[in-house]
């Protein structure tokens, strides 16, 4: 009989082989839409209006915003490549053909984040690669960089799982972008600094979990962050173990697959 | 060896619906098992259990001996599984969904598509492997799906309705590759509605009844203590009222009677009662399938 571990593997290396597929087939539907996005950004809010900003975060405001869109485009890509991925597998019910294997829930679960991850890190170098005509490129901390993009994608893939799992129509799987995530996003510090909020609003903006992951990801392109970098590494590692244990809890009872 | 062993297995689902109130069967090692029962009466409930579809109220399901409960990795690792509905990825192409299941085992890619390419050809669908799933007609899907399951090699395969919708040619020739795998070891246990395909394949069956066991036992023991066997007689001529009264005929249409046997009566017995009437029989045929006389009669008591 085959060992379990090289079962996972397999089953493993199945899935992610079939999600790589599956992200590069589709390609308009996911890589070219964050492409014309930030785009857009990069040229209304960095050379439009930028230019009467001037400087914030001692760095010129077109470089500012770099960061906190490549990390828009990770955040809304990884969510929500898991997100439609699971769901239109429970829709179409091929979900059923991994459920009647032996692929443990971890290996479900692993599978589904890494395709978010991979897709988030995907989107984010060609966003970054879009913002380079605008920008001179800039790296400080290369190895914040790849911490918080990481933790990033993972953190939105987890919580793209979690949508899917309650979500029982279409629907159901924009809601959560639409009134939480895009919010968040916007006021988690993409195009201004935290700093420059008025002691209140500063203090709210805390319990914005997006905001540690703009100011950690900002930090290994500028060498400066508003909140300590290992608090918002903690932070964020946190909200992934706790995502990453109900997700699990969830598939183990089945919710939102078996009857 | 029990290939599958339910006890006592009950599912309510939300709404309070009991599809199963406690329902035991056994399936032996390299059983042809038919699982028979009207739409509703718990069969894809009870499946769905043993693949891991649906979760039990209560009840155990073993498999080779490995609970379903306590191993669930290790139990489904055995089984292969042949759904009611298709429920493949109608955007990925035929060969790909068969090497993808594999993958789903454990199975190398190289391993996975070794087994695909030869159950594709044995199947008829090689022409087919690149071709989008979606494009294929009713009778194919229904064989990449068999292909799906057995790509794995499964030692219990389950098929629920494998032949719904499917002509009666492509019938007989999955017939023939469902007998040749159990030939091979394979225990099979199958759900259908064509109850000839009862007779002709399985060697033990049950009959379930609105979620309950109401009859099991072997096909032959179960046929042969069976009462009801009814015969479609063509007579010489038209029986009269009192010729049809005689050979005690259900029902009579011009010079065909259809005319219940008597418990242990032989076909000799029967036509010398014919006979005794001032009849002769040109010709006899079973009246309903031998199976189908059985279900028919269990579920109406």
């Amino acid at each position: 009989m085959t060992p379990r571990i090289t079962i996972a593997w397999n089953a493993y290396r199945t899935m992610i082989r079939k999600e790589a597929v599956r992200i590069f087939r589709i390609w308009p539907q996911t890589l070219l839409p964050p492409l014309i996005t930030q785009s857009l950004y990069f040229l209304i809010f960095g050379g439009f209006i930028g230019s009467r900003v001037g400087e914030m975060g001692g760095v010129p405001y077109m470089a500012f915003i770099v960061p906190g869109l490549v990390m828009m485009a990770v955040i809304q890509n990884s969510f929500s490549n898991v997100v439609s991925a699971f769901f239109t597998a429970k829709f179409m019910r091929n979900i059923e053909e991994i459920m009647v294997s032996p692929t443990p829930n971890w290996v479900v679960l692993a599978c589904y984040a890494t395709g978010g991850v991979f897709r988030g890190v995907v989107t984010s170098g060609l966003v970054y690669a879009v913002s380079a005509p605008f920008v001179p490129p800039t790296v400080a901390h290369p190895w914040a960089i790849a911490v918080f993009l990481l933790l990033t994608s993972l953190l939105f893939s987890m919580a793209g799982f979690l949508n899917a799992v309650f979500a029982k129509k279409f629907d159901d799987i924009g809601l959560f972008s639409t009134f939480v995530l895009v919010p968040l996003t916007y006021l988690g510090g993409v195009f201004y600094s935290v700093q420059q909020l008025p002691p209140f609003w500063r203090t709210v903006s805390g319990f914005n979990p997006i905001l540690y992951m703009v100011d950690g990801f900002r930090y290994g392109f500028f060498g400066d962050a508003g909140i300590p970098v290992w608090r918002s590494a903690l932070v964020i590692a946190l909200v992934v173990a706790a995502l990453t244990a109900l997700n699990l809890h969830l598939l183990k009872k089945g919710t939102g697959m078996r009857a | 060896m029990e290939a599958l062993k339910i006890e006592g297995l009950r599912k309510t689902y939300e709404g309070g619906v009991e599809a199963l109130k406690g329902v035991d069967l056994t399936v032996a090692e390299g059983d042809f098992f038919a699982l028979l029962g009207a739409n509703g009466a718990g069969k894809t409930t009870l499946i769905n259990i043993v693949v891991g579809l649906v979760t039990p109220s209560g009840g155990t399901a073993s498999v080779f001996g490995i609970d379903r409960a306590k191993d669930p990795d290790g139990a489904k690792a055995l089984v292969g599984v042949v759904p009611q509905e298709f429920n493949f990825n109608i955007f990925e192409t035929v060969r790909e969904i068969v090497i993808t299941q594999g993958g789903y085992y454990g199975m190398t890619r190289a391993a996975a598509a070794e087994s695909a390419d030869g159950l594709l050809k044995e199947l008829g669908l090689w022409d087919k492997r690149d071709a989008p799933s979606r494009a294929l007609s009713g009778g194919m899907k229904r064989r990449l799906m068999i292909a799906r399951a057995l790509v794995h090699s499964p030692k219990l395969l389950i098929l629920d309705e494998p032949t719904a919708g499917v002509d009666v040619e492509l019938r007989r020739g999955m017939w023939d590759f469902l007998r040749k795998l159990n030939g091979g070891g394979m225990t099979m246990l199958l759900t259908t509605h064509y109850l000839e395909e009862v007779e002709q394949l399985c060697n033990a069956m049950t009959i379930i009844q609105r979620g309950e066991v109401v009859k099991s036992g072997s096909v032959h023991g179960l046929l042969a203590e069976a009462d009801g066997r009814r015969y479609r007689l063509t007579l010489s001529a038209a029986p009269t009222a009192e010729q049809a009264a005689a050979i005690g005929a259900d029902e009579v249409k011009g010079a065909v009677a259809v005319v219940p046997a008597l418990r242990d009566e032989t076909l000799d017995a029967l036509f010398a009662r014919v006979r005794a009437a001032g009849l002769h029989v040109l010709d006899a045929a079973h009246a309903q399938n031998r199976v189908e006389e059985l279900y028919l009669s269990t579920l109406s008591k």
